[in-house]
């Protein structure tokens, strides 16, 4: 079936939408119940809430920072990598931003990623590995998917995605702590039943949290990672530049010595290689390599 | 009274509302076209150095570097966005001919400064196509925003007029893609 891109965009947008409706819910359950069990009172709330804010503010500001520095990534001189910078300049021009600052990764894994809080303060980083084994036109295609996580936004999104992961866990922690050692003394004063409910929701919450943030962040990431394919052949009005990338990326898979769980949502295709994910596709922050560039083939643009 | 002064303040703040989204988009058009002319002018610069390293190795191919040249005064002479696709639509596609010309001299396709060109000329060629790109589109979304009720009313109280298309040349209408 061919689909439409604004179709696709539109069904990609209302995920992401649902999405973060359902994880803050949950966050907003969790932190309820830890905040009630502990009975924190009105000022546990507001150091939640000033916790979620500064947490993410930090994460915002210095998410390219992070996973450039992380991934070991140095500025690309001008003059030695002329046609990166060429390609780069094309596709910024295509996708209407300012030409992102551009960043080699010093490994022989292919591989590509985009950072930066918006399309002002945004880089976009390639393996020394993908220069070696894409032509112009792959390359182009490659650059024009990272160019739509930055007008996407993906960035920010999947920073927020984090943040609110990250807390989810930390509530976790605080509830677990809490009921071993100060829980007790509430319980016996409100004298039981809401109590005990309110004990259970957080006991089952506990135990399923890790789990939903992993499922919710790789199910996040998935949909990204398709609209991105969407949206840089859109740019470029050429999917088969990217199409014929992503083969190209999938006879070499290898994995990248410096990918972590943190950043791998970045990367063009997942920087772990082959079978770190094969347990299940649930998991994955990147889709099958086979079934992108299906969708990128059936594309109308 | 009050009701009345309300609905005036209301209908105010549309106006204004519409006035400036239309002013954002008018904006985005003339960036649009600005981009578009600043890759032109790469092009007219890089040409004659283009002519005078292929001349080194292929002097007898007169006609093309010619046509090459003369095309490129006609695309700077140019005064409106019709004119100047025109001209620099046969400019692409000489300059085409000119790069498959230069196939059948492998000395002229060894030498580091034709590459250097060609790498940069490819370059400048996607810029143009792209910034084309990129200028229609919004071009197509101010025209229509103009267009539509009610913003109509008041783009041509205030003289917001539809602008023209940078035409692609028929055979490059499907695909944005240079290839020399």
């Amino acid at each position: 079936m061919r689909e439409n891109l604004y179709d696709l965009i539109a069904a990609n947008k209302r995920k992401t939408f649902i999405f973060i409706i359902v994880t803050s819910l949950f966050l907003g359950v969790l932190g309820y119940v830890v905040v009630e069990l502990l009975n924190w009172g009105t000022a546990g709330y507001v150091f939640f809430a000033l916790f979620i804010i500064i947490y993410n503010f930090v994460l915002y500001y210095n998410s390219d920072k992070i996973a450039i520095a992380s991934t070991g990534s140095v500025p690309a001189d001008p003059e030695e990598f002329k046609q990166l910078h060429n390609v780069v300049e094309e596709v910024a021009i295509a996708a209407g931003i300012p030409k992102p600052k551009v960043y080699i990764t010093p490994t022989p894994a292919p591989n590509a990623f985009a950072t930066g809080r918006n399309s002002q303060h945004a880089s976009i980083a390639v393996t020394t590995g993908l220069l070696e084994i894409m032509n112009r036109e792959e390359l182009q295609g490659v650059i024009a998917h990272e160019m739509a996580h930055i007008r996407n936004y993906d960035i920010l999104l999947m920073t927020v995605v984090a943040a609110i992961g990250g807390l989810i866990v930390l509530l976790r922690d605080f509830f677990l702590r809490g009921m071993f050692y100060g829980g007790k003394r509430k319980d016996s004063r409100r004298g039981g039943s809401s109590g005990g409910i309110l004990l259970l929701i957080g006991l089952v919450l506990a135990i399923i949290a890790p789990l939903f943030v992993a499922l919710i962040r790789a199910a996040i990431s998935r949909q990204r990672e398709y609209l991105a394919d969407a949206s840089g052949a859109y740019i470029t009005r050429y999917p088969q530049g990217l199409a014929q990338a992503l083969s190209k990326l999938k006879q070499s898979y290898q994995p990248m010595a410096r990918a972590s769980q943190s950043n791998a949502h970045l990367f063009i295709s997942s920087p772990f290689g082959k079978d770190r994910f094969n347990v299940s596709n649930m998991f994955a922050t990147h889709p099958p390599i086979d079934k992108r560039i299906e969708r990128l083939n059936n594309l109308v643009l | 009274m009050i009701l009345l002064l309300i609905i005036i303040i209301l209908l105010v703040i549309w106006i204004i509302a519409i006035y400036n989204s239309l002013v954002v988009k008018r904006t985005r058009v003339d960036n649009g076209w600005a981009q578009i002319d600043v890759q032109l002018k790469r092009r007219y610069d890089l040409i004659p150095n283009l002519v005078e390293t292929v001349k080194g190795y292929a002097a007898h191919e007169k006609e093309v570097l010619e046509k090459v040249a003369e095309l490129r005064s006609r695309a700077m002479g140019a005064t409106n966005p019709k004119e100047s696709a025109e001209a620099n639509n046969m400019l692409t596609a000489t300059l085409k001919t000119l790069f498959a010309v230069a196939e059948n001299y492998p000395q002229l396709k060894a030498n580091e400064n034709f590459m250097r060109l060609q790498e940069e000329l490819t370059a400048t060629e996607n810029k143009i196509a792209f910034a084309r790109q990129f200028y229609n589109d919004v071009v197509m979304d101010y025209n229509a925003t103009i267009q539509k009720f009610p913003q109509t009313i008041i783009a041509s109280m205030l003289n917001f007029k539809a602008r023209e298309f940078f035409e692609a040349p028929a055979e490059e209408r499907e695909a944005v893609k240079v290839k020399f």
